[in-house]
C-alpha cells in the first residue's frame, strides 16, 4: 500500500486544528457563530480535498505514458528513482 | 444567538403616538432603522389622507432645489458634500426653509431674465456693428461702379476730374455726384442691410430673385465669428447682406421676404460720415453692456456659490421631511383625534432601542405623554430580518436573489460562506488566475472605504465592488485548489520531487531509444517507474507531461465530484432536520427525514465508499497475495451500482470487492426502494388521522373557523395560537413544501385527502429523481474544471511558446508582445469569462442541487423605515435621471 505517514499526518493535523480547535479559541461577539461555522467548513472541505487528491494517486492503476524525449528530460533533471538492489 | 442561521423573531407591535409628538418620534425611528411601518389606510387614496399638504408642499420645496441644483451643475460649481447626516427639522422649520427657497429661486429666475434680455441687446448692437462695417464694402464697390459708369457714359473730361479713388470721403452712394450724369435716369435706390442665418441665405437669394424679377441687386458678406443665440445658447453663423432696389413696391416685397425668412434689418444711414458715428455709438454701447453681462453673471455666480454650501443639506433635509410625512399617513387617527396609532414590526431584540427612541421624540417635542408600545400576537407571517454585515450581506444576498427566506427557517447563508467559493474554486482550479482574482479582491478590500465613497454609476463596477468579499474568498480557494492540481497558468511546479521517474534499469536501454526512429511513447509501469510515496500535496508534475493527463485527471475529479456533491446534499438533508425540529413537525421527521436520508445514504453515500474502498485496496503494485487486487482485476465503480441497482449479478468471482458485497448490495438496493412508499404513503394517512382526531375533539366545523390541525405548519406562526391558514403561504416554488399539504389555499375548507396525496407524491418524485439527476449534476465540477485546464493550455502551447521558441535576438521584442496577447487572453477569456461561469454554476448547484433538499424561500424582506435606505435610493434615482 502506498501511502507515507508523513504527509498525512501533518495535513490532518493543520486542518483538524482549523477546523476543531480553532472554533474554541473564537472570542465571543456577535458573530462567533458564523466565525465558527466557516472555520470548521473551512477545515473539513479542504482536508477532504486534499484527502481525495492524495488518495487517488496513492495506488495507481495506470501510469503516465510519456514520450521518450521527456523520459530522458526526466531521467536528467528529475534523477533517475531509488536504483533497485540488483 | 446569532440571527445570520435563522431569521430574526419580529413582532407585531402598536404604537400611540401623541399628535405632537408623533412627527420627532417618526424621526427618531427613521434614524434607527428598525421598524417596518403597515399601511393601516390602504383604502384611501393619496389625495385624501390626512398629511397631504406637508407632502405637497415638501414636493415644492424639491422642486425648487432640483432647479437651483441644476443651475450650479450648469455653472460647473463644485456642491460640498461633508457626509453630514442632518436631523430632520420640526415643522416649525419647514417654513423658515420654504422662505429661503423661495427667495433663492425668484432671485435666480430674476437674474436669468434680465441676462437673456442683455445678451439680446448685445446680440443686436454686435450684428449691427458688423453691418455697419461690412456694407462700407459694399458701398465702395457700388462707387466704383458708379464712378465707371459715369467714365464711360458721362462727358469726356468731365469726370476725369472727379477723384478715381473712391474716397468716401466724398463720394456717398445716393450722392448726386456718383450717380447719374449720365443718361440713365437713375431714379433713387434704396436699400436694406439686414443679418440672417448663413443657411437660410440661398434660398433667400432665390426668392428675392423670382420674387423681384431680378430688380433688386443683393451683396452679402459672411461674419466670421459665430455669434450666440440668447434663446438656444448655441453659437450661430450668420451673413450681412444689403439688398438695392427701386422704388416701393419692390421695397415692401422685399421688407416682406426678409421678414418671412427672419432676417433682421437694421436702419443703416448712407453717409459715411454717419455710419462713422454710428459705429462708434455702436462700440460704445457694446462696451457698457458687456460690463453690465459681466457683473450680471458675477451675481448670479455668487448667488449660486453661497446655496451650492448648503443645497446637499437641504436636500437631505427635505427627503426626510416628506419621508416622515409619508409615514404619518399611514397612521391612524384615534377616535379622541388626541393621538395617532400605528402597527409595525419589530425584531423583538430591538424592543429596548425602540422605546429608548421614542422617548427621545418625545422629549424633543416638548411633549408629556409618553408613547405606548403594544405587542400584538398575529397569525400573519411577520417579514424576514437577517441581520448582516458587510461581509454576510453579499452571501445573503446571493441567497436572497433564489428567494426571501421563510419566517424563522433555517438560512443557507452562513454556510454558502465557504461552499461557494470552495465548490467554485474545484471549477476554476488554476493558482496563476487565482492570484489575478485574489489581487483584485483584496484591492477591493483593502480600499473599500475610498472606493465606496466615490459613488460611481458605473453597474458592473457596482456589483463587482459590492461582492468583493465573494471575489476575495473565491481567490483564496482557488489558489488552494489549484496549489493541490498543481496548475499554475497550465504548468506543474516539481517542489518535492515527482513520485515516478525513468532509468536505465526500467527500460533497458534507454539509450538505445535516442536513436530509434520512430518515437514511441512509453507508459511508466507504477511497477517498476513508481516510488511508493505519493507526491504530497497534490497532483504529482509528471501528469503534465505525460499524454494520458486527461484519462487519469478525468478519474480522478469524477471521483471527487461525485463526492463532493453527495456531501453538500447529505448535508442539505441534515439541514431540513432543523427545520422540522424547530417548527416540531414529528411527522415530517418520521416519514420524510429519514426515508430521504436512508436512501441518499444506501445508495450514494455506498457509492462514495466504493469509491474510497477502491482508492485503498486496488493498485498496480498490489503483490505476492493481493495478486486479485492489482489493475486487471480493479473493477469499475459505476459498472458495479449500475449492476447493484439492477440486481444484476454474474457468477465471476473477481467481481467483488470485498466478502459480503452482493448480500450488503441487495440490501442496500431493497431498503431504498422501501423508502419510495414510505415516503409517499404514510404522510398522507397519519394527516388524515390527525384531522379527524381533531374534529372530534371540537366537536364539528366552527363555520369558517375549522383550523387547518396541522401542528407542524409550514409557515411562520406565533406559537401560542393555533395556526389557520393564512393565503400568505401559496404555492412554494420547493418541491417539498408540498408537506404542508392542507394548507394550500384551503381556509379552513375540508380537508382534501386527493390534495394531499397529490402533493406528497410530487414531493416523493422530486426527491427519488432528483437524487439521481442532482447527483450527475453534480459532475459539472468536472466539466468546467477540464474546459478550464485544457483553455489555459491551450493559451500557452499556441500563444506563449510562439514567444519563448524565439531564436534570435529579436526574439525578445516579440516575445514583449506575444506576453502582452497571452495576458490580455488569460485575463479576459480565462480569469473572467470563466470566472463568471463558473459563479454561474456554483450558484445554480446551490440553489437547485443545495437548497432543494430542505429550503422554502417563501418569505418577504424586512424593509424597515431608515433614511439611510431612503436616501441612498433617492440619490440614485437622482442620478439615473
Amino acid at each position: 500500500m502506498g501511502a507515507s505517514f508523513v504527509p498525512l499526518m501533518i495535513f490532518t493535523v493543520i486542518w483538524g486544528g482549523v477546523g476543531i480547535v480553532l472554533p474554541f479559541l473564537v472570542p465571543k461577539g456577535p458573530n462567533r457563530g458564523v466565525v465558527q461555522v466557516v472555520l470548521m467548513l473551512t477545515g473539513a472541505t479542504c482536508w477532504l480535498f486534499w484527502l481525495c487528491c492524495y488518495m487517488a494517486q496513492m495506488n495507481p492503476l495506470i501510469g503516465p505514458i510519456i514520450s521518450w524525449k521527456t523520459a530522458l528530460v526526466m531521467q536528467q533533471e528529475w534523477g533517475s528513482g531509488p536504483q533497485p538492489a540488483d | 444567538m446569532s440571527s445570520l442561521f435563522q431569521s430574526e423573531e419580529m413582532t407585531l407591535c402598536q404604537l400611540f403616538l401623541q399628535s405632537e409628538a408623533a412627527y420627532s418620534c417618526v424621526s427618531e425611528l427613521g434614524e434607527l432603522g428598525l421598524a417596518q411601518f403597515r399601511d393601516l389606510n390602504p383604502g384611501t387614496n393619496a389625495f385624501q389622507r390626512k398629511f397631504v399638504n406637508e407632502v405637497r408642499r415638501c414636493d415644492e420645496m424639491e422642486r425648487k432645489l432640483r432647479y437651483l441644483e441644476k443651475e450650479i451643475k450648469k455653472d460647473n460649481i463644485p456642491m460640498l458634500d461633508t457626509g453630514e447626516n442632518p436631523d430632520a427639522p420640526q415643522p416649525r422649520e419647514m417654513i423658515d426653509l420654504e422662505a429661503t427657497f423661495e427667495k433663492l429661486e425668484s432671485e435666480l429666475r430674476e437674474v436669468n431674465q434680465n441676462y437673456e434680455a442683455l445678451k439680446r441687446n448685445f446680440l443686436d448692437l454686435t450684428e449691427l456693428r458688423h453691418i455697419l462695417r461690412k456694407t462700407q464694402v459694399f458701398f465702395d464697390e457700388v462707387c466704383t461702379l458708379t464712378i465707371n459708369m459715369g467714365v464711360v457714359a458721362g462727358t469726356p473730361g468731365g469726370v476725369a476730374q472727379s477723384p478715381s479713388t473712391p474716397d468716401d470721403e466724398h463720394v456717398g452712394l445716393l450722392s448726386e455726384e456718383g450717380m447719374g450724369r449720365g443718361q440713365t435716369a437713375s431714379a433713387k435706390l434704396g436699400f436694406v442691410a439686414g443679418v440672417i442665418l448663413r443657411e437660410r441665405l440661398p434660398s433667400f437669394e432665390r426668392m428675392l430673385w423670382r420674387a423681384c424679377r431680378g430688380n433688386v441687386f443683393l451683396r452679402q458678406a459672411e461674419i466670421e465669428t459665430p455669434l450666440e443665440d440668447p434663446a438656444s445658447g448655441d453659437s450661430v453663423y450668420k451673413t450681412v447682406f444689403i439688398i438695392f432696389f427701386q422704388g416701393d413696391q419692390l421695397k415692401a416685397k422685399v421688407k416682406k421676404i426678409c421678414e418671412g425668412f427672419r432676417a433682421t434689418l437694421y436702419p443703416c444711414p448712407d453717409s459715411p460720415a454717419e455710419r462713422r458715428e454710428m459705429c462708434m455709438g455702436v462700440m460704445t454701447r457694446i462696451e457698457d453692456l458687456n460690463t453690465v453681462l459681466s457683473q450680471t453673471q458675477d451675481h448670479r455666480h455668487r448667488v449660486l456659490v453661497s446655496a451650492a454650501k448648503n443645497i446637499k443639506t437641504w436636500f437631505i433635509k427635505v427627503r426626510k421631511i416628506k419621508a416622515i410625512y409619508h409615514t404619518l399617513n399611514c397612521f391612524n387617527v384615534d377616535v379622541t383625534e388626541k393621538c395617532l396609532v400605528a402597527e409595525c414590526w419589530i425584531p423583538v431584540a430591538d424592543l429596548d432601542n425602540i422605546q429608548l427612541a421614542l422617548r427621545r421624540g418625545t422629549e424633543r417635542a416638548g411633549s408629556s405623554v409618553p408613547p405606548i408600545l403594544n405587542r400584538m400576537s398575529t397569525t400573519q407571517e411577520p417579514p424576514t430580518y437577517h441581520r448582516v454585515n458587510k461581509f454576510t450581506r453579499g452571501f445573503q444576498n446571493l441567497i436572497d436573489a433564489y428567494g426571501i427566506a421563510s419566517y424563522r427557517e433555517v438560512n443557507p447563508a452562513p454556510y454558502t460562506i465557504i461552499t461557494f467559493p470552495f465548490l467554485f474554486a474545484v471549477m476554476f482550479g488554476d493558482s496563476g488566475h487565482a492570484l489575478i482574482m485574489l489581487s483584485f479582491g483584496a484591492w477591493m478590500v483593502l480600499c473599500e472605504n475610498s472606493l465606496a465613497k466615490k459613488k460611481s454609476k458605473n453597474e458592473i463596477w457596482n456589483i463587482f465592488f459590492g461582492g468583493r468579499y465573494i471575489i476575495l474568498l473565491m481567490g483564496l480557494f482557488s489558489f488552494y485548489t489549484g496549489l493541490i492540481y498543481n496548475d499554475w497558468f497550465s504548468k506543474s511546479l516539481n517542489i518535492f520531487g515527482s513520485a515516478w521517474f525513468a532509468n536505465n534499469q526500467t527500460y533497458n536501454n534507454l539509450e538505445i531509444w535516442k536513436h530509434h526512429e520512430t518515437e514511441k511513447d512509453l507508459m511508466l509501469d507504477p511497477k517498476n517507474a513508481y516510488s511508493d510515496k505519493p507526491y504530497p500535496i497534490g497532483l504529482d508534475p509528471v501528469w503534465q507531461v505525460a499524454e494520458n493527463k486527461i484519462n487519469f485527471l478525468n478519474t480522478y475529479k469524477m471521483k471527487i465530484s461525485i463526492i463532493l456533491g453527495v456531501i453538500h446534499m447529505l448535508f442539505g438533508v441534515l439541514l431540513s432536520l432543523w427545520n422540522h425540529v424547530y417548527f416540531k413537525r414529528t411527522v415530517n421527521i418520521l416519514c420524510e427525514f429519514i426515508p430521504q436520508l436512508i436512501f441518499l445514504t444506501f445508495l450514494f453515500l455506498y457509492l462514495c465508499i466504493l469509491m474510497f474502498h477502491k482508492w485503498i485496496w486496488y493498485g498496480a503494485n498490489m503483490v505476492g497475495a493481493n495478486k486479485e487486487y492489482d489493475e486487471q482485476h480493479a473493477p469499475s465503480i459505476l459498472i458495479t451500482f449500475i449492476n447493484m441497482v439492477l440486481f444484476k449479478y454474474s457468477d465471476d468471482p473477481n467481481e467483488f470487492m470485498f466478502s459480503g458485497q452482493k448480500m450488503l448490495q441487495m440490501c442496500f438496493v431493497v431498503i431504498a426502494l422501501i423508502c419510495v412508499p414510505w415516503m409517499l404513503f404514510i404522510k398522507p394517512f397519519v394527516l388524515q388521522s390527525q384531522h379527524k382526531k381533531q374534529m372530534a375533539a371540537n366537536g364539528g366545523a366552527h363555520g369558517a373557523g375549522a383550523p387547518k390541525i396541522n401542528p407542524d405548519f409550514e409557515s411562520g406562526e406565533t406559537s401560542e395560537l393555533p395556526t389557520p391558514v393564512d393565503g400568505n403561504n401559496s404555492a412554494a416554488p420547493a418541491a417539498h413544501s408540498s408537506g404542508g399539504g392542507g394548507g394550500h389555499g384551503e381556509h379552513g375548507e375540508e380537508f382534501e385527502m386527493s390534495e394531499i396525496f397529490i402533493h406528497q407524491g410530487i414531493h416523493t418524485i422530486e426527491y427519488v429523481l432528483g437524487s439521481v439527476s442532482h447527483t450527475a449534476s453534480y459532475l459539472r465540477l468536472w466539466a468546467l474544471s477540464l474546459a478550464h485546464a485544457q483553455l489555459s493550455e491551450v493559451l500557452w502551447s499556441m500563444v506563449m511558446r510562439i514567444g519563448l521558441a524565439q531564436k534570435e535576438y529579436y526574439g525578445a521584442v516579440i516575445l514583449f508582445f506575444i506576453f502582452g496577447a497571452w495576458a490580455i487572453l488569460t485575463v479576459s477569456i480565462l480569469v473572467l469569462m470563466e470566472g463568471l461561469s463558473a459563479f454561474l454554476h456554483t450558484l445554480r448547484l446551490h440553489w437547485v442541487e443545495f437548497q432543494s433538499k430542505f429550503y422554502t424561500g417563501a418569505g418577504y424582506s424586512f424593509t424597515p423605515f431608515d433614511f439611510h435606505e431612503m436616501l441612498a435610493a433617492a440619490e440614485a434615482a437622482d442620478e439615473g435621471d
